[in-house]
């Protein structure tokens, strides 16, 4: 008897669904997105698509966490290639080569044609848009953007007889404030350091941030060719490795990216270079007066940005193209670029979220968020090449050779030169 | 009669058919494709693959990288195989005896067997770190200095391999433990009546007895030192300047991170090259001078 009764129970609750499911057939696009920064990304990600649900009751967005930048592409390539793609990603913007290498992005503007969609792709800060750009076309739209900044402890300063409100502006001070900041016990050995440049995984970035003060760009705009060891280059990567070697203000060796915030934290030292991304992390953890400062300068200031833009990924479905790009202009609104910047610390991408009340309260209250944003005005695109992985790999093994000491600077970054050109050079014709 | 005997053909073929297309699938199958595939270029964007011979060899043997990757990976086996298996021997040697808290000293012995690779990774991770890392904070206290365990060419590959050896004895240590407890204990009391040292009993009773054990062990050891990755992706990636870069580590690499498919599937022959090599020398060589009852 039982089983009858839970049969036709079973019957019924199916029937009920089916019934009450929306009459008309909604888009569904599934949208993947990384984590890299620490909160909680993931609610804060439900609760946008279900607003944007909210809006457009005829788009259904299936957002899928795919966990770092790097595992996020490749659950999007193989995916792809499956013929299962998201439909819209955040990814990095250093991807997008890669990514149109494989045929798999749709260029913005070709489906983003009104007035008030041009008007909207161009509402970025260039700074951002110079890593989604290519070929004359937007390939991606700056989402989860950030630069690298200093951030340093203020009673180390006053401990060591510095000024606790001036962080060092050019490289001679980052020698000088550090090797005052340094503190070594009789036996010489190292209590606190004067300064931490993470350099382990991706060093290419943080060294990317000297390189352009020794103002050299690494890479060309079409991503064909790199600058891996002019005069200049070398100057900074040996001036990177002089800090451990040579003036001994910095651990020697590679420093771990992840470990670093936490030595901030410790007082093991007390300036480190990290992403802005980490600022919440930073207001949260450090027991001390901090503060933010922009790149010190050589030639000139400035930082790589870094971090992800919003791709389209090309679908024979035209509704979902355009669903995706519902979409992706739901998530750059001023509100929503003001909100997902205070959220998470990275930087607002355009330049009206700024003034939206909610931002300029945030802004008033912790005025370190500010950093970033006028540091754009030196920024560069950050390095993205043709078979971006491979290449920036190249200068990566050069970099961690010469900041172990196995390889002088001229030597490894001429290596890294040969091998760079060795990959892109079926590109440059 | 003959119906009979087909049809106890027909049956036993019957059993092994899961056992069989299970390996033909998820290894045989692929195996093959993989060394297909390895002589054809990586399809790209519009650009499909195209038969190039013995082209991705060429690249590997020019490839700095992967010769890096295959020194690394030998030094790893000749170094974590012998110490893994000497070390797991003498812990199952430890707590064979009868002695007070045997079981609690089994239980630690297995201990990092059971954690995941990736957890166990986590907790040196921690050890390692400079300046607070548990090895640092016990090295300050002898007066040494704060070491850069994981950010020197020299130390990383070294510190890895501690990690594979903490992790693996102990999971040797009960195939060990398993023959010892087999030796018959008549061939010790005879020992002990000829009045034997405990170095003659070892090496003229227990070492012979527990080589079939040792050859099973260091065959998995070994084949075991080809197939890491996972500390190397939660501890170095690679780092610093290929200095931890393992053989499978620079396939994921070059399949995952680089897309050259074709590439990786070069060097993926090459690692299957390797482990049948290993495996048959092994078993073809070793196995005439072991001893079995």
């Amino acid at each position: 008897m039982s089983k009858f009764i839970r049969i036709g129970c079973a019957a019924a609750a199916l029937t009920a669904a089916l019934l009450s499911s929306p009459a008309f057939a909604a888009t569904e696009i599934t949208f993947y997105y990384p984590i890299a920064v620490g909160g909680p990304i993931t609610k804060i990600v439900d609760g946008y698509t279900a607003a944007f649900q909210k809006q457009h009751p005829d788009i259904v967005v299936k957002p899928v966490y795919t966990g770092s930048y790097q595992d996020s592409l490749v659950k999007a390539m193989t995916a792809a290639k499956a013929g299962n793609a998201p439909d819209v990603a955040v990814l990095l913007s250093t991807d997008m080569f890669t990514l149109i290498d494989n045929d798999l992005i749709e260029t913005i503007d070709t489906i983003a044609t009104s007035a008030a969609d041009k008007a909207w792709l161009t509402s970025f800060y260039p700074a951002f848009l110079l890593n989604s750009r290519s070929g004359g076309h937007t390939w991606g739209v700056p989402f989860q953007r950030s630069t690298i900044v200093q951030y340093w402890n203020k009673d180390t300063f006053k401990v060591a007889g510095l000024d606790p409100d001036k962080s060092p502006a050019t490289w001679d001070e980052m020698i000088a404030f550090g090797k005052k900041l340094t503190k070594r016990d009789a036996a010489g050995q190292v209590s606190q350091w004067g300064l931490e440049i993470p350099s382990s995984g991706f060093p290419y970035w943080l060294f990317q941030a000297l390189a352009t003060q020794n103002d050299v760009i690494l890479a060309n705009e079409s991503g064909t060719k790199v600058d891996y060891n002019g005069a200049r280059v070398v100057e900074a990567a040996q001036f990177f490795a002089d800090l451990g070697q040579m003036y001994e203000v910095m651990p020697k060796g590679i420093i771990d990216w992840g470990t670093t915030p936490k030595d901030f934290f410790e007082g093991k030292t007390a300036i480190m270079w990290t992403t802005t991304g980490n600022l919440s992390n930073v207001r949260q953890n450090a027991k001390f007066a901090f503060g933010v400062a922009p790149m010190p300068s050589k030639l000139r200031g400035g930082s790589p940005t870094g971090g992800g833009n919003i791709y389209i990924f090309k679908n024979n479905d035209k509704a979902k193209e355009a669903a995706a790009l519902e979409f992706a202009r739901f998530l750059t609104t001023p509100d929503m670029a003001a909100d997902w910047g205070i959220a998470t610390g990275y930087v607002a991408t355009r330049p009206d979220a700024w003034d939206t009340e909610a931002m300029k309260k945030y802004a008033a209250s912790f005025p370190a968020a500010l950093v970033a944003r006028d540091q754009l005005r030196d920024a560069v695109a950050e390095l993205s090449t043709h078979e971006n992985q491979r290449v920036t790999k190249a200068l990566n093994d050069a970099l961690q050779a010469v900041l172990t000491g196995t390889k002088p600077a001229k030597a490894a970054l001429d290596d890294a030169q040969a091998e760079a050109n060795r990959i892109l050079h079926p590109y440059q014709n | 009669m003959h119906n009979r005997r087909l049809n106890l053909q027909l049956q036993g073929w019957l059993l092994l058919l899961p056992a069989v297309a299970l390996l033909a699938i998820f290894t045989h199958v692929p195996a093959v494709s993989t060394i297909i595939d390895s002589l054809f270029s990586t399809p790209q964007g519009r650009r499909p693959a195209a038969f190039i011979e013995f082209d991705q060899y060429r690249t590997m043997l020019a490839d700095p990288i992967f010769w890096r990757a295959l020194n690394n990976n030998l030094l790893y086996a000749l170094i974590t195989v012998p110490i893994a298996i000497g070390l797991a021997l003498v812990m199952a040697l430890c707590v064979n005896g009868r002695i007070r808290g045997r079981a609690a000293l089994r239980l630690a012995f297995f201990t990092p067997t059971i954690l995941p690779m990736v957890a166990a990774a986590n907790i040196w991770l921690f050890f390692y770190t400079p300046d607070y890392g548990l090895i640092d904070q016990v090295g300050r206290l002898f007066g040494s200095g704060a070491i850069n365990w994981l950010g020197n060419t020299s130390t990383a590959l070294p510190a890895l391999m501690a990690v594979t050896v903490w992790k693996e004895a102990g999971f040797f240590m009960i195939f060990f433990l398993a023959a010892l407890q087999q030796v018959s204990p008549d061939l010790y009391e005879a020992a002990r009546m000829e009045n034997a040292s405990r170095w003659q009993i070892f090496s003229r009773i227990t070492w012979p007895l527990v080589m079939p054990t040792t050859l099973f062990v260091a065959v998995n050891a070994l084949i075991n030192a080809f197939r890491i990755v996972d500390q190397v992706i939660a501890m170095t990636g690679g780092g610093p300047d290929n200095a931890t870069t393992l053989l499978l580590f620079y396939i994921y690499q070059v399949a995952f991170s680089f897309w050259d498919t074709g590439y990786a599937a070069a060097l993926s022959t090459v690692l299957l090259t390797v482990l049948g090599v290993v495996s048959l020398a092994q078993f073809f060589l070793l196995d005439r001078r072991i001893h079995y009852r």
